[in-house]
């Protein structure tokens, strides 16, 4: 369990979150950013890495995994520091007005703002429909390959026909004793090289491939000892393994936003346009989580926010200094040390 | 001719709610489905990526062949059925008169 100590608490490292960074970074406020997931780029990086954007000034056509790229760039000299693949869970606020922000896995980051950029929820695998799945959850089942040393030797079960599916599939047939990919298909989504190479490495027999089948059931007492495949929807087929991984992509849930007393309408953080502050004092919601009368969920309008919010947090963050806003050619990009 | 037509979506309590979608403004069953406030993320706006508008086709006349895209995104979804589409991809027309939907939870 680790404990952090800064001046923001930024949840959620989409777009918004990022280009918060720099504009705390340029008022000398220290950022921490947290996420649910492994990378930085919110729904950029995890639904539409390379695909144009043409609206953002200055960038006649930008790829979005490019402009997240830019702006890991652009907000360096302020090193912020990141918990990543970690889901915010809840929010206290302490006696001085100053916040702990607790993740799933206990991290704990102690901060005078909190800026929520938490754009559609944090992004959850999606989960089979299998009985006592979650049961095995840390126990042989594993919705991500964080690490994948962690299987050395094992044997796995993937299932799943995405690229991420695929990717695995051939990364893990080195290393681990036995692989084993279900797909309920029989072509597969994703780059055509990735799926040419696991259908050419089956046929060398380094992948097990089973394909027009569905993984049904999970056997064993505390950890996972075998699953049932459904081959054809008809026949059971018992395999013996370390891991179950199912790979099915991610879907968005607002999550324990829900729980931390803040008004809400529709799913969505109601602000007040000013600041872009919430109804808890220190409290910030800025990108696609907030709404206002005449709310665009667009990239321009959540750094337009994030510039406002930084200008009011400064006076949390601050007290006793007087704000006078200098534009960047002024003083340049002060690095914070 | 009809300038509307209606879809119905079944309720996990069975009960059909009718729903009236309009035939000149090229709307697809996710967004009549999103307009009369069902809870369809469709986080991708339509693209055929996030398959957050999943819902499985109970009753209808002849349907629209599936896309590669679509096929490809529901061939990978572990809720998918047979009777399974994406509510983006299904334009309104006057063939989906009398359509019935379930809107399919994901994860
Ligand atoms: C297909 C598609 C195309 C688009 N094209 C454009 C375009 O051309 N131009 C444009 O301006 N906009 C476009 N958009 C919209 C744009 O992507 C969003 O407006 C933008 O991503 C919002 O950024 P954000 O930082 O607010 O949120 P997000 O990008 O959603 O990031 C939020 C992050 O917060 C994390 N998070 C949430 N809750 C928690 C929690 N409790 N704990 C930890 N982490 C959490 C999530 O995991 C996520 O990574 C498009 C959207 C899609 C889907
Ligand atoms: S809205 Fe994303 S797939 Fe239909």
């Amino acid at each position: 369990m680790s404990k952090i100590t800064t001046d923001l608490c930024i949840v959620g490292a989409g777009p918004v979150g990022l280009f918060a960074v720099f504009e705390a970074g340029l008022l000398k406020m220290r950022c921490h950013v947290v996420d649910a997931l492994p990378a930085v780029g919110g729904q950029l990086s995890e639904i539409y890495p390379k695909k144009p954007i043409y609206d953002i000034p200055g960038f006649p056509e930008v790829l979005a995994g490019d402009l997240i790229k830019n702006l890991e760039q652009q907000i360096a000299p302020f090193h912020p520091t990141f918990t990543l693949g970690e889901r915010v869970e809840d929010l206290e606020k302490l006696e001085d007005g100053s916040f702990i922000v607790r993740t799933v896995d206990g991290t704990e980051i102690a901060c005078k703002v909190v800026v929520i950029a938490g754009g559609l929820g944090s992004f959850e695998p999606r989960k089979p429909a299998i009985e006592n799945l979650e049961k095995f959850e840390k126990h042989g089942v594993e919705y991500m390959v964080r690490d994948p040393e962690h299987f050395r030797d094992k044997r796995v079960v993937l299932a799943g026909g995405g690229d991420s599916a695929l990717d695995w599939a051939i990364y893990l047939a080195g290393l681990c004793k036995e692989l084993t990919l279900v797909h309920r298909g029989t072509t597969f989504r994703g780059a055509p090289e990735s799926a040419a190479k696991v259908l050419s490495m089956a046929e060398e027999g380094q992948i097990k491939l089973i394909l027009k089948s569905n993984v049904s059931e999970v056997h064993g007492e505390n950890e996972l000892e075998a699953v049932t495949v459904m081959v054809d929807n008809t026949t059971p087929h018992r395999i013996e393994t370390d891991y179950f991984i199912p790979l099915f992509g991610l879907v968005p849930k607002l999550g324990p936003i829900e729980n931390w007393g803040l008004e809400l309408d529709k799913n969505a953080i109601v602000v007040d346009t000013e600041a872009y502050s919430t109804n808890v004092p220190g409290v910030y919601a800025i990108g696609d989580i907030n709404t206002y009368p005449g709310k665009l969920k667009l990239i321009l309008c959540g750094f337009h926010e994030a510039a406002l919010m930084a200008q009011s947090a400064y006076n949390i963050v601050y007290p006793d200094k007087k704000f006078v806003l200098k534009y960047t050619t002024v003083n340049g990009i002060q690095e914070l040390q | 001719m009809k300038d509307a037509i209606n879809i119905y979506v079944e309720q996990e309590s069975g009960e059909r709610i009718e729903l009236e979608a309009p035939l000149d403004m090229n709307l697809s069953v996710m967004e009549v489905l999103k307009a009369n406030e069902f809870p369809v993320q469709a986080v991708c706006g339509g693209m055929a990526i996030c398959a957050t508008c999943h819902v499985e086709v109970l009753e209808s006349g002849p349907l629209p062949e599936m896309n590669d895209d679509e096929a490809y995104m529901l061939e990978t979804l572990p809720h998918a059925t047979d009777s399974s589409r994406l509510s983006c991809q299904l334009r309104v027309n006057p063939e989906l008169d009398g359509l019935v939907v379930r809107i399919m939870p994901e994860a």
